[in-house]
Order: C-alpha cells, then structure tokens, then sequence
C-alpha cells in the first residue's frame, strides 16, 4: 500500500508522518503518530470516542481521511495537560466521578473543552447538547454533566 | 486496496468519477464503508473552494455542495434551514456532514433532503446546464454524478415552513420519521402544498396524498384531519432497528397532525 507523507500541528507541536492510502485519521493518529488518547469505539461516527478538534472545530477521526490534515492543526485529550497540570475539566471528571471505565472520556473532554471554549457559562441544555455525540455505556450521563458545570464560570447557568 | 485521488476543480474530479471510484465529500457516509472494507477501489475527491460558497440571490439562496451543518446554523440568513440542521447528527458530525452528501444519504439519513424536497430545491450537477427538480435527482441518485451546488427558492413567508423529526433518542437520534412541509397561503387558503416524508421510503418522498387535501383548503382542524388520516396511503416505508414498517405507517398521522397543528397556530 502507498504511503503519504503528512504535515500537521499536534496539540501546538509541528509533526510529519506516512499514513498508508485510505488509513483513517485515527489509525494514523494511534499508529503511525503514537497519540494514543483518541479512541476506537464504532467505526461508524456513532460514538464519539474518536473525537478531535481540527482547526478548532470537532470532528471524528475516524470518519476523517488522514491525508486531509495537511497543513492544519489537530487537537487531541492528550494535547489537554499542560505538563503535570490538569485541565480544569480532566480534575473535574475525576471529582465528579465522570469516568468509570474511561473508554468514552478523551472525547467527552475534547467535546466539553470545545463547548467551554465557546461558550464559557453554557445552561444545562448547551452542556447536554455539546457532549451528544460522545455516547458513554457506564457512568451515565449525569456525573459528566455535572462535572462539565462545575467548570463553567459560576457552575454554569442552571 | 483504496486509492485516493485528490483534484484540484470539481470537474476534473467528475471526470475521473467511474464505476470503481466513489466521491468523498465531508466523509460521514463514505468513511464508514471505507472503515468496514465495502468502499470502492477508488475515492475520488477535490480541494475545490468554490463548493463552500453560499450566494444569495434575490429569492434563491445557493448552497455549495460542500457547506456544512453547522455552517447552516452559523449563517442568519438561513435560519428557516436551523430546525432542520439542527436535527442532523451531534455536534461532530454536523461539522463535516455536506448538504450534497445529504442527497445521497441512504435510511434512515437524510433529515435535511427531506426539507430541501419540500422547499422545492433544485441541484446544480457538475458538467451540466440547467439544474434539475431534487424530486428528479432522487429517483435515480445512485448515478447522479457530482452535485456542484444546491438552490433554494427562500420561503416568502418563514412561517410557511415546518419540520418534524422523530428519533428515540434525544438530542442525537436517526429518524423514525421526518416530515417537512411549505405551506403558502393566499387569502388564509394554502396554495402549492409541497409536503416531503423522510425515512418512509428508499429515500425522501414527496406524499402527494396529503398534498391534495391541502391545497386549496384553510388549515383547519377538518382538513388537518384529513391530512392525517391520508397520510400514510401508498407508502411502504422500511423496516430497521429502530422501528418497523407497521410502526412508522401507523404513527406517521399523528406526527402529521402534530405538525399541522402547529403551523396553523404560527
């Protein structure tokens, strides 16, 4: 199989690899880059595991072709942590215990960021809406929400 | 074996379309396939600037084939489409999902085609002239070719356009069913009903039974009725994880109604 050479910006830092033909953003991102936060859950678009941000806007790494990111910037849960401080999010997931097996929370928090980032006092509803296309099978939903709400300026508008 | 092919204008890009290759656009469709090993030997795709444009022309608001979801929702000026792309998807997705690929989504996609049909759409293909009816373009998508462009005549009045999308799960779900309706009205009697059913059939459809009972009529509770109860005559919508074709027959009336209802009150 062909390999393409790609250059892209991983969480701020220049990077360059050879994805194969055809490989999928998140193949590319676990295997051929080593950024092993984005997750393998469906396949499909269906569950949001694969969540990254592209130019700052959400996307599913797996329903993306890995050559298409040439020359732009991909954001990762990895990328969330600046050295040994936590986002404000990732130590609010583990007050609230958002995450049990924790197979959904890289792109839980990716989603949520994106939302902060946004859109820094979201109501309930916007919290609800932004974490839609994250499904996650264990906790349910409600420890997330809460957690993503502490986080928001003033716990959010309620 | 996938080979990508990467084109710099959309007509070189349809040019090289064939029976092996199959086009990519925002990916929410073809990467699917491509992720279980059903995609074709050949993707074919192009880096052309002009399929984001949006262009507004007096009445007609022109849609590049490659406009997003969520560009919709970003836009003022289309906020009579906010219901609809709303609807589409979570928020990853209505990042990358196409108001072309839309076109071709199979069921129980396509929330967003249902209201373009009834909207009275028309799709400017790559290559060709003058831009055909979607009705006609939805009987035979599967060799289509390249959409360049989508135009949409704006409602004159917003309060003539409705949607309704019924999904299990909420707020992200695919349809159970879709209802999309432009209902202009001249003297409190509507004129040119354009009704559009999603996930009732192998792609949207326009119900020419409740058509009928509408117009000419006001939209009172006698003809909403009627609408409702015609509503599921001739159809035979498909059977699928999330509902069966009984089910979708059976409760399509009501969601009729409920949509009725409520434009009647705007």
């Amino acid at each position: 199989m062909a390999k393409k050479p790609v250059s892209f910006t991983l969480n701020g830092s220049p990077r360059s690899a050879f994805t194969d033909e055809g490989a999928n953003l998140l193949d590319f991102l676990r295997r051929g880059v080593g950024d092993l936060s984005p997750k393998y859950g469906c396949g499909q678009g269906t569950c949001g595991a694969c969540t990254v941000t592209i130019d700052g806007e959400l996307h599913l790494a797996c329903l993306t072709l890995a050559e298409t990111i040439e020359g732009r910037a991909v954001g990762t849960a990895a990328g969330l942590a600046k050295g040994a401080t936590l986002d404000p999010l990732q130590e609010a997931f583990m007050d609230h215990f958002a995450a049990q097996c924790g197979y959904c929370t890289p792109g839980m928090l990716v989603a949520a960021r994106a939302l902060l980032d946004r859109d820094p006092r979201p109501t309930r509803e916007a919290v609800i809406e932004a974490i839609s296309g994250n499904l996650c099978r264990c906790t349910g939903y409600e420890p997330i929400i809460q957690a993503i709400l502490s986080v928001a300026e003033g716990g959010g508008r309620r | 074996m996938t080979t990508v092919e990467t084109y710099p204008t959309l007509a070189d890009a349809a040019r090289a379309l064939g029976p092996d290759a199959a086009y990519l656009a925002g990916g929410t469709l073809l990467m699917r396939e491509l992720n279980a090993g059903r995609a074709a030997a050949r993707i074919i795709r192009t880096t052309d600037p002009s399929l984001a444009q949006i262009r507004s022309t007096g009445d007609t608001v022109t849609l590049g084939a490659a406009v997003t979801m969520a560009r919709i929702l970003n836009e003022r000026d289309l906020d009579f489409l906010h219901p609809v792309a709303r609807r589409v998807g979570g928020p990853q997705v209505r990042n990358m999902a196409t108001v072309a690929g839309n076109l071709f989504a199979p069921h129980p996609y396509g929330d967003l085609t249902t209201a373009l049909l009834a909207l009275g759409a028309r799709v400017v293909m790559a290559g060709q002239g003058s831009p055909r009816p979607l009705d006609d373009l939805l009987r035979d998508r599967d060799r289509a070719g390249l959409v360049a462009a989508i135009e949409l005549p704006r409602p004159r009045d917003p309060r003539s356009f409705g949607f309704l999308k019924v999904s299990r799960v909420h707020p992200k779900g695919a349809s159970v069913l879709a209802i999309a309706a432009l209902l202009p009205r001249e003297g409190g009697r509507i004129r040119g009903a354009r009704v559009a059913l999603g996930a009732m059939g192998p792609h949207p459809l326009r119900s020419a039974a409740i058509e009928r009972v509408l117009d000419g009529q006001n939209l009172d509770a006698a003809t909403i009725d009627r609408a409702a109860a015609v509503a599921a005559e001739g159809l035979d919508p498909p059977t699928d994880a999330l509902a069966s074709a009984w089910y979708r027959k059976t409760v399509l009336g009501v969601h009729v109604k409920r949509l009725l209802e409520r434009m009647g009150q705007g």
